[in-house]
């Protein structure tokens, strides 16, 4: 995704001449194709992320589209009180991008980890959040918002090669993406996690489970008419997201099965335990936190079971 | 001068004066109620220079408009002086300070006609201003930004991380501006953080930086019209101010950075104030 959002940054930089770079110091193999077209619209302000932010809002203020880009902790905790009083509260075009949202950065450990970012950015009614699944995806949805007005955060991961199957880089804003319809479960995804969902999804499909695939990338505006949709008939939604399971995704469709009245019970796979210092790979921490393929099955299949 | 005719139309430059700043600061703090009184005191004669001899303000929404940035957002009321003095406020919007459904809160909003950023957490504007300024120099315009922090601001780390980055790219047209009365909200700067040599940091830092008179309305607009703001690395006026400037009983006095006045200390201040400029 990261590879994508450069290639695709970097021309519509050579379309729009108000789009501006900066960076926390980050992005060492991978900005260099924005720096060599563009380099008087690429800063590297160094590692402060709460001035990359307020050079942002001042930017602007002055009529530029600004992305400021880091490893989503870094980028959406270290200046959080900036993002909210800066471009947000003056509504004002910047854009923040979290590179690696989850556990992309597997061994790096728990600082690396964004694991709070949809929580702590979707409860603001003026910013737009989206969260790509794959490359392809975060081609359209970039090409779709970086010139709305206000401010957005984009929740990137790094992986430029795994696709989501059936998901062919469709994106609306506001909409989710449904590549299976379910009648006996719907899982509803967010982030590069959604190739494991997906993955869940054929097995239980395989052992003649009617299971559903919704992914949710525009996670505001949020997707409620197609969750409706996709759950009024389901009577089981098991979400997954690579994210703590409150605040997220599994927060988002509690609220929309909640406030319209929907039958469906409610499921979240997400982090349920805070950082006890363990770390290693994004597909081992996948599995550790129940977010694998495997693990997800299980899921499913025990929450069949316990609603039988 | 009364606050009414002061406000009444569209003013000339030339209009803003310290006295009457304080005035309104004093008027309106009254009739709200509220606290706050000694920084806008502080900074009055710095709003002054700055509304009535410096920036360049072709109109509140002009893209060439010099920025200006009040990052000690706590002292908004004098601000919100100098706007009315030159007529973007309304007496009527002004006497809404405070007041429900209001735009001019303790702390300045963008909303208002005239306030490019709003403020109220400290540490931020700097950042904003040096934004101002590397926009101004992309678009190749001559614009400044002027940012006014307080000295207790400077515990802020964003700040430096702000100072780091100007004077690194040379933000020839950022203009800062240290309040520097020695006060913060709980104590004097020296007994809760020193900041001490001010001046000395800002250099080490890489700014240029010229110490001035906080209340000399002619010496900071001097100075300030004999800085590069061109070329060379940005500017900081370390200005030396006396809290709650003007009024003796509020003159560096802890108290006053929160206390409103009862109706006797109001007399005495306008007393004062007025007495002052004879």
């Amino acid at each position: 995704m990261r590879g994508a959002f450069v290639r695709t940054l970097v021309e519509i930089a050579a379309e729009d001449r108000r789009v501006v770079l900066l960076t926390g110091d980050l992005g060492y193999m991978a900005l260099e194709p924005f720096v060599e077209r563009c380099p008087d619209r690429f800063f590297n302000v160094g590692v402060a992320e709460q001035n990359m932010v307020g050079v942002a809002t001042g930017l602007a203020e002055a009529g530029f589209i600004p992305f400021v880009y880091s490893i989503d902790p870094f980028a959406v905790l270290r200046p959080y009180e900036f993002i909210r009083n800066g471009p947000i509260a003056h509504r004002l075009p910047a854009r923040i991008v979290g590179i690696g949202g989850g556990f992309e950065y597997g061994p790096q450990g728990q600082s690396h980890h964004g694991l709070e970012d949809l929580a702590v950015m979707r409860i603001h009614p003026e910013l737009t959040v989206v969260a790509p699944a794959d490359h392809l995806q975060t081609v359209t949805a970039l090409r779709a918002t970086w010139d709305r007005p206000g401010p957005v955060y984009y929740r990137l991961g790094k992986d430029d090669r795994t696709t989501v199957p059936g998901l062919e880089g469709r994106f609306t804003l506001g909409r989710a993406e449904c590549l299976r319809a379910g009648a006996d479960v719907v899982l509803v995804t967010v982030g590069s996690v959604a190739v494991e969902a997906a993955a869940a999804v054929d097995t239980l499909v395989a052992r003649g489970v009617d299971a559903g695939l919704l992914v949710v990338a525009s996670l505001q505006p949020a997707p409620v008419a197609d969750l409706i949709a996709a759950l009024r008939r389901a009577p089981l939604c098991v979400t997954v997201e690579a994210h703590y399971f409150s605040g997220g995704l599994g927060s988002l469709v509690a609220e929309v099965i909640a406030e319209e009245q929907l039958a469906c019970r409610l499921v979240r796979c997400g982090v349920r335990r805070g950082p006890d210092g363990v770390s290693g790979s994004q597909s081992w921490l996948h599995h550790s936190h129940g977010l694998s393929n495997a693990a997800l099955v299980d899921a499913v299949l025990g929450a069949r079971d316990r609603s039988v | 001068m009364s606050v009414a005719s002061a406000t009444s139309s569209a003013r000339p430059q030339g209009a803003v004066s310290a006295r009457a700043i304080r005035r309104i600061v004093l008027e309106q703090s009254k009739r709200a109620n509220v606290g706050h009184i000694g920084s806008a005191l502080s900074v009055a004669d710095v709003i002054a220079a700055l509304y009535d001899r410096v920036l360049n303000l072709p109109g509140p929404t002009h893209p060439d408009r010099d920025r200006f940035i009040l990052s000690k957002g706590h002292a908004a009321l004098a601000l919100y002086a100098a706007l009315a003095l030159r007529g973007w406020l309304t007496t009527d919007q002004l006497d809404t300070y405070c007041g429900d459904g209001s735009h001019l809160g303790v702390h300045p909003e963008h909303v208002v006609p005239g306030v490019d950023f709003a403020i109220g957490s400290l540490g931020h504007g700097l950042s904003y201003g040096a934004g101002a300024a590397l926009a101004a120099r992309l678009q190749g315009t001559q614009r400044r930004a002027f940012v006014l922090i307080s000295d207790g601001e400077c515990n802020e780390g964003s700040v430096w991380e702000a100072a780091m980055f100007a004077a690194h790219h040379r933000l020839s047209s950022l203009i800062a501006i240290i309040d520097l009365n020695g006060q913060q909200a709980f104590g004097y700067t020296d007994e809760v953080l020193s900041l001490s040599p001010m001046a000395g940091r800002w250099r080490a830092f890489g700014w240029d930086v010229v110490e001035v008179d906080g209340h000399d309305v002619a010496g900071l607009a001097r100075t300030i019209a004999g800085l590069d703001t061109t070329s060379g690395p940005p500017h900081m006026l370390v200005a030396r101010t006396v809290f709650g400037k003007g009024v003796s009983f509020m003159e560096s006095q802890i108290k006053w950075h929160y206390s409103p006045m009862s109706d006797g200390e109001y007399r005495q201040a306008l007393d004062e104030i007025d007495a002052e400029e004879r």
